[in-house]
């Protein structure tokens, strides 16, 4: 078995490594990607204001204070603890206690200095307790660089992987394959093992890129970090397969994988945070394995989680993995209709 | 071709939605012969061996490969030569056939097999650099790498020049003398006549007859075939009692006195200068048979 996997998935390689002009868009896309991000980025920060409201409803009663009717604000419920981190962290200007009376912000902070100018405005005199929170800046490129390495991972798994297995199909290579010893499942693990192989491979290049050029805050474990892009790499070629089981049509194939990819790609918190959207879309942004994938890579980056911080995350991605897997190995066939 | 038959074929089904394109069909191929499965298009002829090799489900009815369901074990001995089948791009012949080889744990030096199938000077070419010929000879080296008991050959010359399929007729006869079982699907009746040691003509999904070429010929004709151009014998003489056809641009007269049919034209005056006279070959019983030309 273990030779049969071996077999396909060295001609696999072989075939990919050659194709020189989809190994260099898979590669150089990507880093030209992160070199523009780092033209953009490295100069500053943003220049929009977030303020947390501890309370523990999510609805902002925008009535309870005229601060909460300031435009170009954004009013995000959450607790004290993580409202206090990431005012701390520089991810969001002020954090406010209605009921106490509290705020909290980081005296190195430009955009806190604004949002606290504004409330003081707002406000009587003497309305209000002043708390330092300090720590190192999270910048939104810090934030965002997660989401620009999961991303990345999502097209090359998603699209590498279906593609191909369509392409096998209509051409007739899996008929061929049929023929001989090779089961789906060594078939399917070949793939899998391949696509990993290349997608960690353009990771670690885009990490040490992003690393060296824009300086991006690392404070966990790398290793759980390395865990956590292999699983949503597995997971993610597994949706790849599952989707791409039948079809034989590249058309089709496209059009099921955006199906998927766009979603993920606008409410897996890729480009922006979900922290301020509604329930139901933070809950329905739950269904995408990128969710939880940019979630633990950026409490390990950002927040310095470790192993076992992330760990709902790993299993909630191994468990994704092990279902697709299986609809994938029970709908594929070597053969269209 | 002794022994019990290596492959047993029995009241094989395929349905295609409404369309019966097999129907209950049975038959052995003895072991260690070249067994001809022929047929015309949609005679059902690709779907019953792709049913025997695997590739696509049937409907009802079994194939027995030394008795036993057809199986892991028939994959491990079988090798399949499809008529068209796309292999990866970017990778080379020779790796090509070192992927396929390590798919089997019956395997053939593969060195032998690159040498049987001519590709010495090909193994470092690109498969996407291949000619038809050249892509033939590779497929059917795939199809050695395990060194298969029993041989699947469908329609293996389409599109070949004739010396090229000249070439693979003796490639083909060089695995037979290695007591090898060879299933060929072919449309050429001058191939099936040249490799076959058995065969099976199909007509919508029945099989219609089975049995040596020869002896096949023999058991339906005791008549030669005397041809002559229709431009040299528009008008048949007057006591002619023999069979005549027109077919693609000839008088064909069918006799078992050939003399007496030479002598009756010869006094009518046709000219004889162009006069061929043939023994009934398959594709006479093919066409008889079925009623429909070849595609050749």
């Amino acid at each position: 078995m273990i030779q049969r996997i071996l077999a396909i998935l060295h001609a696999r390689n072989l075939e990919f490594l050659r194709d020189k002009a989809t190994l260099g868009w898979n590669v150089a896309m990507p880093l030209l990607l992160v070199a523009g991000m780092a033209a953009i980025f490295s100069g500053g920060d943003r220049a929009s204001y977030k303020v947390a409201l501890v309370q523990a409803e999510q609805e902002i009663n925008t009535a309870a204070h005229p601060y909460l009717e300031t435009r170009y604000f954004d009013f995000i419920a959450m607790d004290q603890e993580e409202a206090i981190e990431r005012v701390a962290n520089h991810q969001l200007d002020l954090a406010l206690d209605l009921n106490a009376g509290t705020y909290w912000i980081n005296p190195e902070s430009p955009g806190g200095y604004f949002a606290e100018r504004l409330l003081e405005a707002s406000s009587e005199e003497g309305a209000w307790r002043r708390q330092p929170a300090s720590g190192d800046p999270i910048t939104y490129v810090d934030w965002l660089i997660p989401g620009i390495l999961g991303m990345n991972i999502m097209f090359s798994c998603l699209f590498g992987v279906g593609y191909v297995v369509v392409r096998y199909r209509k051409n007739g290579f899996l008929k061929r394959l049929k023929a001989t010893p090779l089961r789906p499942v060594e078939f399917m693990s070949a793939q899998i093992l391949s696509r990993l192989l290349l997608a960690i491979f353009v990771t670690l290049l885009l990490y040490g890129a992003t690393r060296l050029l824009l300086d991006i805050r690392m404070e966990g474990s790398g290793l759980a970090l390395f865990l956590v892009a292999v699983l949503a790499s597995i997971s993610l070629v597994a949706i790849g397969l599952a989707m791409a089981a039948r079809v034989t049509s590249e058309e089709l194939a496209g059009g099921l994988l955006n199906l998927v990819t766009w979603p993920m790609m606008l409410l897996s918190g890729v480009w922006f945070s979900l922290a301020g959207a509604p329930q139901w879309v933070q809950q329905l942004s739950n269904i995408f394995p990128l969710t939880h994938a940019l979630t633990a890579a950026r409490d390990i980056m950002l927040y310095g989680a470790g192993f076992a911080d992330v760990l709902p995350q790993l299993l909630i991605l191994a468990g994704i993995t092990a279902a697709f897997l299986t609809v994938g190995a029970a709908l594929f066939r070597w053969r269209g209709a | 071709m002794t022994g019990p038959p290596i492959l047993a074929v029995r009241e094989l089904v395929k349905n295609y939605g409404q369309v019966r394109a097999v129907r209950g069909i049975s038959f052995d191929v003895p072991r260690n012969c070249c067994f001809g499965l022929l047929g015309p298009n949609g005679a059902g002829k690709t779907t019953t061996v792709e049913i025997i090799e695997g590739v696509t489900p049937a409907t009802s009815g079994e194939v027995l490969y030394e008795g036993e369901k057809a199986g892991a074990a028939f994959r491990q001995d079988s090798g399949v030569q499809f008529q068209t089948a796309a292999l990866q791009d970017f990778i080379t012949v020779r790796e090509t056939l070192e992927m396929f080889h390590r798919l089997y744990r019956r395997r053939a030096d593969i060195d032998q097999v690159i040498a049987d199938c001519a590709l010495e000077k090909l193994q470092k070419r690109d498969n996407r650099k291949l000619s038809g010929g050249q892509r033939q000879r590779l497929l059917l080296a795939i199809a050695l790498v395990n060194d298969p008991k029993i041989l699947f050959l469908d329609e293996p010359t389409t599109g070949m020049d004739p010396q090229a399929r000249r070439n693979f007729w003796e490639l083909v006869e060089r695995i037979r003398a290695r007591k090898k079982t060879i299933v060929l699907t072919t449309h050429y009746m001058e191939e099936a006549q040249a490799l076959c040691d058995e065969i099976v003509i199909m007509n919508e999904g029945v099989i219609v007859t089975q049995g040596a070429p020869d002896t096949l010929l023999k058991a339906h004709y005791k008549e030669i075939i005397l041809e002559l151009p229709e431009a040299d014998l528009e008008e048949l003489p007057a006591e002619f009692p023999f069979h005549t056809y027109r077919r693609n641009g000839l008088v064909e007269i069918h006799t078992d006195d050939a003399n007496e049919a030479i002598t009756r034209l010869s006094r009518a005056g046709a000219p004889l200068g162009r006069l061929n006279i043939r023994p009934f070959r398959l594709e006479d019983l093919f066409l008889d048979l079925t009623g429909k030309e070849l595609r050749s």
